[in-house]
């Protein structure tokens, strides 16, 4: 790649956090955070709870609102004007830790909802869009089922295809394994990497460091809300530079 | 509105404590043998308490008030009208405390009841020791929005016939003309009544709802 | 005690009292709805930023909640000639019903959206719907759903007040029966049939909100 392209992908950047801070009140959630994220890369967010991981993933969708600095998403600048937001929104899919999957709507509905209100699909473009990604993440065969009827992992499967249906430019994953029994992990991460490996642009709160290893471009660490340290995983995970990183990952290794 | 209308608003007033004393302290106890029959698991005892409970929950104040009222005469008991409408009221008010009482015994855990019988209690002692204090406790709440509801209920009185505060309030706005200022008294003096009685009710349920948490 | 109870009046009476008992049907039907709209209404503006709003919701629903149905009746009876509004009584009977129920749907209903997890709205937000889509297709039925009990056991005793009415002279079941029973002075054979049919009109109510229920909330919950 020659000079001039890298500057071009770097001004392109699929996510670009420019100085960005938020406060809770009086509370600094957010301090002077700068992340550029290219079309296709995949980073995990770590570090311990309450250091802001979840809050800069989700100002990026602007669930949370953020004070200063800016934030681009594609080349739309994240106002705080609704216009703005519902652009965004729609470009960027999200994975919660408790699944919020919709109970009274059923699996296949769960999939078709913001593509034919949002996006003004007809039900049939929806159903068939849904299906095709149901399939994808193995859980067809549910499809006419509600979420009460399927297990922790099935329903965190389903959410990932719900967000896939917006046909999203980028997926961000809030610690979507933390509420699922351990038997469960594995199915919902396995689903994560084929989505890596077929070129998604990801950014992944999550704890599960082999996953880490396996998938991302960058580990970041973060603590006290603020971005500490970020690296490729290969020199993350054997020489972490700051000692809070160390001390972290100390903690989160020798607990597995 | 001069001193002798106020006087005989209070006079009415007076006779709307009074029914609403009488029906929730007779009310209470009558419905507390109601909930203990409702949960007696006697088949049969508990059925025919449901269905005293659902008759009264299923039809108007007014209805069982006049049902009351001419049921006794008609069986020649030839009764002051307040005692007949607080015969009604102690009856309305039995079936809903009982209903009321009867949930909170089923909320009371399991366990208790049978933690009491391994102790070797009788069901006096279970009861009265162990269930009832317990569920007092968690039927507060709805006890006392209950209570509400009684004295508000107190004003069908006045359409049975008898001079309690809204029918007071009625024959004297009958007199001076003035319905909306005789009326915004009445029901200002019931919202003094009841409001604190409210305010306290959703206290206890906040606080119950957080201990419990 | 040689009283015979005589039903005569009654039989007679009958096809009057099957028609005021569908009036009591519809009256207690206009005033849930009228209940529904001014309990969403409320709920809108409880939570609205303007404070005087909010503070205005509570009042209205504390006067409302700790009063008796019969004097609010009266007063609004009383109240509207004065605003220059002519309304026959049941009509008025309904916008009293509806002002009643209505506060304490508003409760009800806020306890109900409040019921619903952030979660649940925030994941509607991410996929790019608006926030009254998020009410529309995520909160409401899961809400209903809550609080559809205490609503069944409202609008039950909204159906049990319209008794009430008769006060005003409304055309509803109870008043009907008034007449009857100042015709014939069988006071107690009237009261009491007119009260079984109370309990099949509440009774019926309750099937149709039961009924309801379980075809509309047919999804399963853990």
């Amino acid at each position: 790649m020659t000079q001039a392209s890298m500057t071009t992908s770097a001004a392109q950047a699929m996510i670009a956090m420019e100085r960005v801070e938020k406060w809770y009140g009086a509370f600094q959630a957010l301090h002077d955070i700068n992340l550029s994220v290219r079309a296709g890369e995949k980073i995990v967010l770590c570090g311990p709870s309450g250091s802001g991981k979840s809050t800069l993933i989700r100002c990026i969708n602007h669930l949370e609102a953020y004070q200063k600095g800016e934030i681009r998403v594609g080349g739309t600048v994240l106002g705080h004007e609704s216009k703005t937001i519902d652009a965004v929104r729609r470009e960027v899919g999200m994975v919660f830790q408790q699944f919020n999957l919709f109970p009274h709507l059923t699996i296949l509905e769960n999939c078709t909802l913001a593509p034919i209100r949002s996006l003004g699909l007809s039900k049939a473009e929806a159903q068939g869009r849904a299906r095709k990604l149901l399939e994808r993440v193995k859980i067809a065969e549910q499809a006419e089922k509600y979420p009460a009827q399927l297990s922790g992992g099935q329903q965190q499967r389903v959410a990932i295809a719900r967000a896939l249906c917006m046909q999203p430019k980028v997926m961000l994953f809030d610690e979507p394994t933390s509420a699922l029994d351990p038997e469960m992990v594995k199915e919902v991460l396995d689903t994560m990497i084929t989505l890596a490996e077929e070129g998604m642009t990801m950014i992944c709160v999550t704890h599960e460091m082999g996953f880490a290893r396996q998938v991302a471009d960058r580990v970041i660490f973060m603590a006290s809300g603020a971005i500490v340290e970020e690296a490729p995983p290969a020199e993350f995970f054997t020489n972490p530079r700051h000692e809070r990183t160390r001390k972290f990952l100390g903690e989160i290794l020798g607990r597995h | 509105m001069g001193p002798d209308e106020y006087l005989f608003l209070l006079a009415g007033l007076k006779w709307t404590v009074a029914l609403s004393a009488i029906g929730f302290f007779f009310g209470g106890i009558a419905g507390l043998l109601v909930a203990l029959a409702r949960t007696s698991e006697l088949r049969v005892v508990e059925r025919i308490t449901a269905g005293y409970i659902g008759v009264f929950q299923g039809t108007p104040l007014l209805m069982q008030l006049f049902v009351v009222y001419y049921g006794l005469a008609l069986i020649g008991l030839k009764l002051d009208a307040w005692v007949a409408v607080s015969i009604g009221l102690t009856l309305h008010a039995s079936a809903y405390l009982g209903e009321i009482w009867r949930g909170a015994i089923e909320a009371v855990p399991k366990g208790q009841t049978e933690a009491a019988k391994a102790l070797s209690l009788n069901y006096t002692s279970r009861m009265r020791d162990v269930v009832l204090p317990q569920a007092f406790r968690i039927s507060l709440p709805a006890t006392i929005g209950f209570l509400v509801q009684l004295i508000k209920g107190t004003s069908l009185a006045a359409i049975v016939g008898f001079t309690e505060l809204t029918r007071a309030g009625n024959m004297i706005s009958n007199q001076i003309f003035q319905p909306l200022l005789v009326f915004g008294i009445v029901g200002a003096l019931y919202f003094i009544m009841c409001c604190p009685l409210t305010l306290y009710g959703a206290h206890l349920e906040r606080k119950f709802a957080k201990s419990a948490r | 005690m040689n009283y015979t109870l005589d039903f005569t009046p009654v039989i007679e009476g009958l096809p009057n009292l099957l028609l005021a008992c569908l009036g009591t049907f519809l009256l207690a039907l206009c005033g849930m709805v009228l209940a529904i709209v001014i309990g969403i209404g409320g709920v809108i503006l409880r939570d609205s930023r303007f404070k005087p709003l909010r503070w205005l919701v509570i009042g209205f629903v504390e006067v409302i909640r700790n009063t008796p149905f019969l004097v609010q009746i009266f007063f609004i009876y009383f109240a509207l000639p004065l605003a220059g509004i002519r309304l026959d009584p049941t009509p008025t009977a309904i916008l009293a019903l509806g002002i009643n129920g209505g506060a304490y749907a508003i409760e009800i209903i806020r306890g109900g959206v409040q019921s619903i997890s952030k979660g649940q709205m925030e994941a509607g937000l991410a996929l790019g719907l608006h926030k009254a889509q998020v009410f529309r297709f995520i909160v409401l039925k899961p809400a209903l759903r809550a609080i559809f009990p205490s609503l069944t056991s409202q609008f039950v005793l909204l159906t049990l007040s319209t008794s009430i009415a008769s006060a005003i002279s409304a055309y509803e079941l109870t008043s009907v029966s008034q007449r009857i029973e100042s015709d014939s002075f069988r006071s107690f054979e009237v009261y009491f049939t007119v009260t079984l049919f109370y309990l099949v009109i509440s009774w019926l109510m309750m099937r149709i909100f039961a009924l309801f229920s379980a075809r509309y909330f047919n999804y399963p919950v853990k």
